[in-house]
Parts: structure tokens; C-alpha cells; sequence
């Protein structure tokens, strides 16, 4: 008994009470770290039980977080009720086709700056480099000028060209290329290897983690991108995922559910992606520190 | 010899054109349809241009209409708002979420994804889920506050003095888990024996965060913070579709200004000046950056 109290006479503490304060800390994180998940898929779960309700429901308090007659139907009629299908094609192809010319254009400047000897090739790195600390915001006024003079306003074809050359793309894949060793590529030199060769036979398969990494922080960022698309696309034939969401909302303000049913469709493809690729995003973040 | 040479030559050049094919494709792209465009912006700065009649030369009428735009000290004031009610609290959410994760725990890599969850999250999504939660007529948060004896509960984002709050409370939920990785990937590189060191002097809980952990932080919560007010500077999208900039001006920010008047209003060349404020505080944040890693760098 006398080791359950807090001091023993020496002085010292039982055993006992450093084994109940051992295990107190970690009850106290535990419950922290269950109260702050909850309170970060409260909206999540919200939106999942709000979309499986009638409009006249949604905001029913006491809240009815399992919905006794769940109405599936939400998920169907967003297809019907608005070109939704058309907003997550679009998206998707943005997406797929972005993401390809990102990682095929930039591991092979990155393997450049990183392995390669040329003229300019500092200076030409510099600006790169540059140009990542200058804020889209600051020239996308400029930028879309340009592109109407090129005749490419309200056309995927704008975004595509905005949003697959970048210098984010290349100083990664260039920082992944240096960490390979030389010997490497010497030995495949001297085996009568072409620059080329050694690209893809060797440096390609290499480079599938930076490759992957690349992919996630591309699509992800692709996928939800608002802005961009709020620039260039009118027509709503050509709209994305985000803008249709949007449009959602300002035109059908009142249907509660399916805007919620909408929401979630539009965050599924992102969370199953990083689910499937979280390795090489956390691992991407924790090395470079960079903003998707 | 003189073959040799023209031969070394020719093999000189060779190479040099095998690496400009690797760096083509994208610096073709980057070329024109980014170091273009800025480029461009400076010169527009200078300019009057509605987008469709003949330039002007503006001089730095531009840059002294800023001084003379009401909405523009607005949104520069509101975006300030906005950063100083982001950044340290989603900094100390961030540090919180690490320090709980950085410890053997049972579910510890699901608690983390699940905290950075709301950082892939679509913005449009989080906004329109943040206004339906906090609708201030019908919204539970609301309800709940009613139902617990509160007569008059805030309007939220449709009243001016806790629209911003609003938001902030959406950002903060919406970015800690990113941050929160960055520290937990210093924190783990925090050497163990520190602690245990500290803790054969008999320091406390307390005293091994505030004179090992948090010292030896700084450099983590340094690049953070300036992360963090460089993204906040650039906000756009949550407050574009959670309030609009509105009600009245109480939430336009720099970015928001800068598109009305740059495709609402089609002054082309005056939101070039506006965006070059934004380019400025953005290249100083950068700048102090850049000069207190080095100097860390030479401290370690």
C-alpha cells in the first residue's frame, strides 16, 4: 500500500506511482490525440451524414448523425441534376495529362542539371530557382493576357501549358539526381551507354520514389486547383470538378444534400491517391519542405 | 592533330546538344509561359491597359493609386488579419499534433494521416462544408450554441466582425497537418541522449521542452513561420468561396483585389501593381529566409 502514495520515506517514488504516471501521460495523449482526430473529420463525417439526408433534414437539430432512411439516391441524381460527369472527366484528363508532361519534362531537365556539363547551366539553374520564390498571383494577370493573344482562353489546353513546366518539378527531381553517384553513370559511359541510354535505362528506374513524389504533389494540386480554372474556363463543357462544385452551390444553394453528396465525390479520388502514395508524400514533405 | 581537335570539338558540342535536348522540352514551356509573364508584369506595372484599347504609358500613376484606393488599404489591412491570426496558432497546433505523435503510440501513423487529411482536402469542399456547419440561421454549430443557453450566437462569416475569424478558424484546421509533419520530421531528429541527459539532472517535463526541444526547434519553426505567411499572403481560394471578399469588404484580401480588378474591372495594368505589392513582401519573407539559414547553418 505504502508505494501507492507519492513518496516513499526515502524520498524516492514508488514504483508503483511512477508506473500510474507513466501511464497517465500516455492516457492524457491518447485522449488528446482522439479528441483533435475527431474534431478534424467532424466536417468529413458531417458531410457524409448530411449527403444521405432529404434537404429538410440536413439542418434537423439534434443532429442525426446515422440517418434512419438513408437516401442513397443523392449520389445518383448529382450526375443527372448537373453535367457532373463532364466536370470529373474534364478534371480527370487535366489532371492525367498535367501530371505526365510534369514528370516526363522534369526528370529529364532535372537529370540535365544535375549530371550534365553545359554551358549556361548554373545561370539557366538560378533562374529556375528564382522563379519558385515569385508568387503565381504576382504575374497570372500578364500570364492570361498572354494567352488570349495566343487564343487559348477557355481552352484546357491554357492550363495545361501554365501548369506543366515547373521549376518546383525540376529542382526536385534535380536534387534527387544528385544524390546518385557518378560511378554509376561513368561505368554506364563507359559501356557505350548514350546519354539517353543511361536516362532510361538507368536513371529512370532509379528514380521512381522522386517520380512518385513528383506525381502525388502534381495531381493533388491539379485536382484542386480553383483558381486557375476560375481564370480560363467559361465555358461549362470544359469546367472542372472545382468550378462545377461552385456553380453547385450558387445555383442550387438550397439543395443541402446533394451539394454535400457533390463535396465528397470531389475529395474521393484525392484521399484514395494519397492513401495509396502516403509514403512518398510525407517523405516528400519532410525532405524538401515544400508547398503542394 | 588537327583532326584530334576538330574532332574534340565536334564531340564538344555534341555533348553540349545532347544536354540541351534533356533541358528543352521544359524550358520551353517554362520559358515562355512563365518567365515571360513575369518579366511582363513588370513592365504592365508601368502601363495603362484595359485589355482591349492601346497602351499607355502610366508611369508610377499605377503605384500612387495605390495610395489613393480605399479597397486597396482594406484588403492590404485584411490580409495582414488574416496572417497574424493564421500563422502563430496554426504554428502552435502544429507543434502540439508533433510533440503528441513523437512518442511510441499505438496507431500513431493513422492519427498522422488522418490529421493531414484536411490538408489535400479540396479548398472549394472545406469552404462549402465550413458555411453549411457555420450557416448562421440554420448551421449546428449554431444550434448546438442555442441549445446551450446562448441567446445571440455569432453570424459568422455573414456578420463583418467574424467573417475573418471564420475563416481563420477553416484555415487553422485545414493547414496544421501539413506543418505538423515538418515538425515532426525535426523533432525526430532531435538527439535522444539530450533528454536523457536532462533528465539524470533532473529536469522536468516543462524545462526539457522549453530548454531542448524548443531551442532546438528553432530552425524548424523559422522556415515554418515563413512558409506559412508567404502561403498566407497568397490566400485566395477559401475566401473566394466562403464569403466572396464580403460581407462589404470585411474579407478581401490582396489576392482577391487584385483579380477583381484585374478581370472584373479589366484594369490590366493597375493590377499589376497591386500583384507587385504582393511580389514584394513575398521576395522580402524570402530574402530573411534565405539570410537566417545561412546563419543557422554556420551556428550548427
Amino acid at each position: 500500500m505504502r508505494s501507492l502514495s507519492k513518496q516513499t520515506d526515502r524520498g524516492k517514488p514508488g514504483i508503483l506511482y511512477l508506473f500510474f504516471q507513466a501511464r497517465l501521460g500516455k492516457i492524457i495523449t491518447y485522449v488528446l490525440l482522439i479528441a483533435m482526430a475527431f474534431a478534424v473529420l467532424l466536417p468529413f463525417l458531417w458531410m457524409l451524414s448530411a449527403s444521405l439526408k432529404l434537404d429538410k433534414d440536413v439542418f434537423r437539430f439534434p443532429i442525426q448523425w446515422i440517418p434512419a432512411d438513408p437516401h442513397w439516391d443523392n449520389y445518383v441524381k448529382i450526375w443527372t441534376q448537373i453535367p457532373f460527369l463532364t466536370f470529373f472527366a474534364n478534371t480527370v484528363k487535366l489532371t492525367v495529362i498535367i501530371t505526365m508532361l510534369q514528370l516526363f519534362t522534369s526528370s529529364f531537365a532535372g537529370y540535365a542539371f544535375a549530371k550534365l556539363r553545359f554551358r549556361g547551366r548554373n545561370f539557366l539553374f538560378l533562374a529556375y530557382i528564382a522563379s519558385i520564390a515569385i508568387p503565381w498571383q504576382s504575374y497570372m494577370v500578364p500570364q492570361f493576357i498572354m494567352m488570349r493573344k495566343l487564343g487559348l482562353v477557355d481552352t484546357h489546353l491554357s492550363l495545361i501549358l501554365l501548369q506543366a513546366f515547373t521549376a518546383f518539378g525540376v529542382f526536385l527531381m534535380r536534387q534527387f539526381f544528385i544524390g546518385i553517384p557518378d560511378e554509376i553513370i561513368d561505368a554506364a559511359r563507359i559501356d557505350g551507354l548514350s546519354e539517353y541510354g543511361i536516362y532510361f535505362r538507368i536513371m529512370l528506374p532509379l528514380s521512381k520514389p522522386a517520380l512518385a513524389t513528383l506525381a502525388i504533389f502534381t495531381a493533388v494540386f491539379v485536382w484542386n486547383d480553383f483558381m486557375g480554372p476560375l481564370i480560363y474556363l467559361n465555358s461549362e463543357s470544359l469546367k472542372t470538378i472545382q468550378l462545377g462544385l461552385r456553380m453547385f452551390v450558387m445555383q442550387y444553394s438550397a439543395n443541402y444534400a446533394l451539394i454535400m453528396a457533390a463535396s465528397l465525390i470531389s475529395l474521393i479520388p484525392v484521399i484514395i491517391l494519397f492513401l495509396i502514395f502516403q509514403r512518398f508524400f510525407v517523405e516528400g514533405i519532410a525532405s524538401t519542405g515544400v508547398q503542394g | 592533330m588537327k583532326q584530334i581537335r576538330t574532332g574534340r570539338r565536334r564531340s564538344a558540342i555534341k555533348k553540349h546538344l545532347v544536354a540541351y535536348s534533356f533541358i528543352l522540352p521544359n524550358l520551353l514551356g517554362f520559358a515562355a509561359f512563365t518567365l515571360v509573364p513575369m518579366v511582363f508584369s513588370l513592365v504592365l506595372a508601368f502601363m495603362n491597359w484595359d485589355g482591349a484599347n492601346v497602351v499607355t504609358w502610366a508611369g508610377l500613376d499605377n503605384f500612387i493609386k495605390l495610395f489613393q484606393d480605399e479597397t486597396f488599404r482594406i484588403s492590404l489591412g485584411n490580409t495582414f488579419y488574416y496572417v497574424i491570426g493564421t500563422v502563430p496558432l496554426t504554428m502552435i497546433a502544429a507543434l502540439l499534433l508533433a510533440m503528441l505523435l513523437n512518442q511510441r503510440l499505438r496507431g500513431r501513423n493513422l492519427f498522422r494521416t488522418t490529421f493531414f487529411i484536411p490538408y489535400i482536402a479540396s479548398l472549394v469542399a472545406v469552404a462549402v462544408v465550413w458555411n453549411m456547419l457555420f450557416s448562421p440561421s440554420m448551421g449546428p454549430v449554431n444550434q448546438l450554441l442555442l441549445s446551450l443557453g446562448m441567446e445571440n450566437p455569432p453570424r459568422w462569416s455573414a456578420s463583418v466582425d467574424w467573417a475573418m475569424p471564420t475563416i481563420i478558424m477553416a484555415s487553422i484546421w485545414q493547414g496544421m497537418g501539413y506543418y505538423m509533419l515538418i515538425y515532426l520530421a525535426a523533432l525526430q531528429g532531435i538527439p535522444y541522449h539530450l533528454y536523457e541527459a536532462a533528465e539524470i539532472d533532473g529536469a522536468n517535463g516543462w524545462q526539457k521542452f522549453r530548454y531542448i526541444t524548443l531551442p532546438l526547434l528553432t530552425p524548424a519553426t523559422f522556415f515554418i513561420s515563413m512558409m506559412l505567411i508567404i502561403a498566407c499572403f497568397k490566400v485566395f481560394s477559401l475566401i473566394w468561396v466562403m464569403t466572396g471578399g464580403g460581407p462589404g469588404r470585411a474579407t478581401n484580401v490582396l489576392v482577391i483585389h487584385t483579380f477583381n480588378v484585374a478581370f472584373r474591372e479589366f484594369r490590366f495594368g493597375y493590377s499589376s501593381a497591386i500583384a507587385m505589392v504582393l511580389f514584394v513582401i513575398v521576395l522580402t519573407m524570402t530574402i530573411i529566409q534565405f539570410r537566417m539559414e545561412k546563419r543557422w547553418v554556420s551556428y550548427m
